[in-house]
């Protein structure tokens, strides 16, 4: 437990060390999160709801996305990083460490999450909110909800990114996987727009997956419109997909390493 | 000049050859990137599930913006879109080894990479073009048909100078590339859109400051004949060329200066 703490304090302090750069992409983030909402907003003028969502649940979709991204590593060298250590060799001394890779690694990842949760989804949220009429929930329980949503996409997000990344054990190339992978996550994450809005069934089949448990699953808690009507329902299919995700960390892991040691010699 | 021209052929051609390679990653990748890049089309279409026009633009007018948009940036992105990285080279200090090189030293930076994978982004702005030129309401002229080629040379001039510009904040604050990423790949989301859906001080900053609006919206206008809501001058609809020219003299401009004032970071 101790050693997760250190772990999650380096990987908060890597992102810590430059200042300039989460400035700068706060102001990525605010700026994309005002073009969004100018485009919300003009279908908004002709819709009073659209898939549950009124203007101001869909003004607040836009300012938690933009923050929810960089919390969740939706862009970012995360996708790449350990596959890039795999096809160097360099994971071999990552093996060799006393301590559960996986383990080391989600870690290092809370730390980075809580980084980018404190100076960069919080800032541009609370800018966004100030700024346009977004939807505040009253109620204590929605946002207790919602604070745990968002700690189990993290979770769930990590355990993508992980099985992304070790795709590099068995494929020469990692970046077109990985961009595939960015794709439909970004498609089916509605981080592009929210799921709700996708023609039926395609947005109940797209809230089933795992993509939906990174970034829709806190955002529907948060406005109000969880799919199925039920709070606890979304929070254990995430927990669900949080668990799933972890053991196919564990044998992809498993897998890949045995076959590391044979080419190894 | 026609030498230097010459010299960058020769160079990415070196890079191209390099990653062919490696036949199915490249493939692969221009695949990927492709279907990422066309995820701002879907989200296009799927606001267009919901309601029948956007601020009195139908779905297959904002398509023509995209289209436009599209390939005009995916050839910027081509040619410059490394400038990304740009600050590592400031940060590691190969900017430095360029600028003793008797070749000029934005060539240089520009010819430095050279990324295949990138042409997917280029077919699927050609792709999501073609549709919507067949399903647009236009009564076509030669003067209409030769803007949409027009527009697109002129919108990736406007982008390449505009991202040379903004790259050159890296001679002063090293770690702040993305702010350049707010108007240059947000410069590019927002003119798939007719930019009258957005703020004023937004549309002014894209009018005025960083004349994104001569890549789709204005060219646009004149091919679908439609009357502009902001009431500005007519002959704004026919200014892109013009725009694009102003837009590179002034990058090279900016490039320069900051060149002059350049310190290395080994000093």
């Amino acid at each position: 437990m101790r050693l997760d703490w250190e772990l999650a304090r380096r990987g908060y302090r890597r992102y810590a060390a430059y200042p300039g750069a989460t400035a700068a992409g706060l102001f990525t983030n605010v700026f994309f999160g005002f073009l969004i909402a100018y485009i919300l907003l003009a279908v908004y003028d002709q819709r009073a709801e659209v898939g549950g969502y009124d203007v101001r649940d869909a003004l607040a979709y836009v300012w938690l996305a933009q923050g929810l991204l960089s919390i969740v590593a939706s862009f970012g060298p995360s996708w790449t990083e350990l596959a890039l250590r795999v096809r160097s060799g360099d994971i071999a001394t990552d093996l060799y460490r006393p301590v559960d890779l996986q383990r080391a690694l989600f870690a290092q990842d809370v730390g980075r999450a809580a980084y980018q949760a404190l100076w960069r989804a919080v800032p541009q949220f609370l800018l966004g909110a100030l700024l346009f009429d977004v939807t505040i929930p009253a109620d204590a329980v929605r946002w207790l909800a919602f604070g745990l949503s968002v700690c189990i996409a993290i979770t769930v997000s990590f355990g993508v990114r992980f099985l992304v990344n070790l795709t590099a054990f068995w494929l020469l190339d990692y970046r077109g996987p990985a961009l595939l992978a960015l794709t439909v996550a970004h498609l089916l994450s509605g981080l592009i727009v929210p799921l709700s809005f996708f023609p039926e069934p395609f947005g109940d089949i797209a809230r089933a997956l795992p993509f939906a448990a990174m970034l829709q699953a806190p955002i529907d808690i948060y406005v109000g419109a969880p799919l199925g009507g039920s709070i606890a329902g979304v929070l254990a299919l995430q927990l669900a997909w949080a668990g799933a995700l972890r053991l196919a960390g564990r044998l992809v892991l498993a897998a890949g390493t045995r076959m590391l040691v044979v080419q190894g010699g | 000049m026609v030498e230097l021209g010459r010299n960058y052929l020769r160079l990415i051609g070196a890079r191209a050859r390099g990653q062919l390679e490696y036949r199915t990653s490249v493939a692969l990748q221009i695949v990927a990137s492709a279907l990422l890049t066309l995820l701002d089309f879907v989200m296009i279409l799927v606001l267009f599930e919901n309601v029948a026009q956007l601020d009195g633009w139908r779905v297959e007018e904002v398509a023509l913006l995209y289209g436009i948009a599209a390939i005009a940036f995916a050839l910027t992105d081509l040619v410059v879109g490394h400038l990304d990285l740009f600050p590592q080279m400031i940060r590691d200090g190969t900017f430095d080894q360029i600028l003793v090189r008797p070749l000029p030293s934005l060539l240089q930076v520009v010819a430095s990479d050279f990324s295949l994978r990138r042409i997917g982004k280029i077919l699927q702005g050609i792709a999501v073009l073609i549709v919507a030129l067949v399903a647009v309401d236009v009564d076509w002229t030669l003067g209409r048909a030769a803007m949409i080629p027009l527009a697109v040379v002129s919108g990736a001039l406007i982008y390449t100078g505009v991202w040379i510009a903004l790259a050159t904040v890296a001679f002063w604050i090293v770690d702040a590339i993305e702010v350049v990423n707010a108007f240059t790949y947000g410069g590019n989301f927002l003119s798939a859109y007719p930019i009258t859906i957005f703020g004023r001080w937004l549309r002014n900053l894209v009018l005025f400051v960083i004349p994104i609006a001569f890549v789709s919206y204005f060219p646009a206008l004149y091919v679908l004949d439609r009357p502009d809501e902001l009431g500005l001058p007519d002959a704004l609809r026919y200014a892109s060329p013009l725009v694009a020219v102003l837009v590179a003299v002034a990058a090279r401009l900016v490039w320069e200066n900051a060149v002059r004032h350049y310190r290395s970071a080994g000093g």
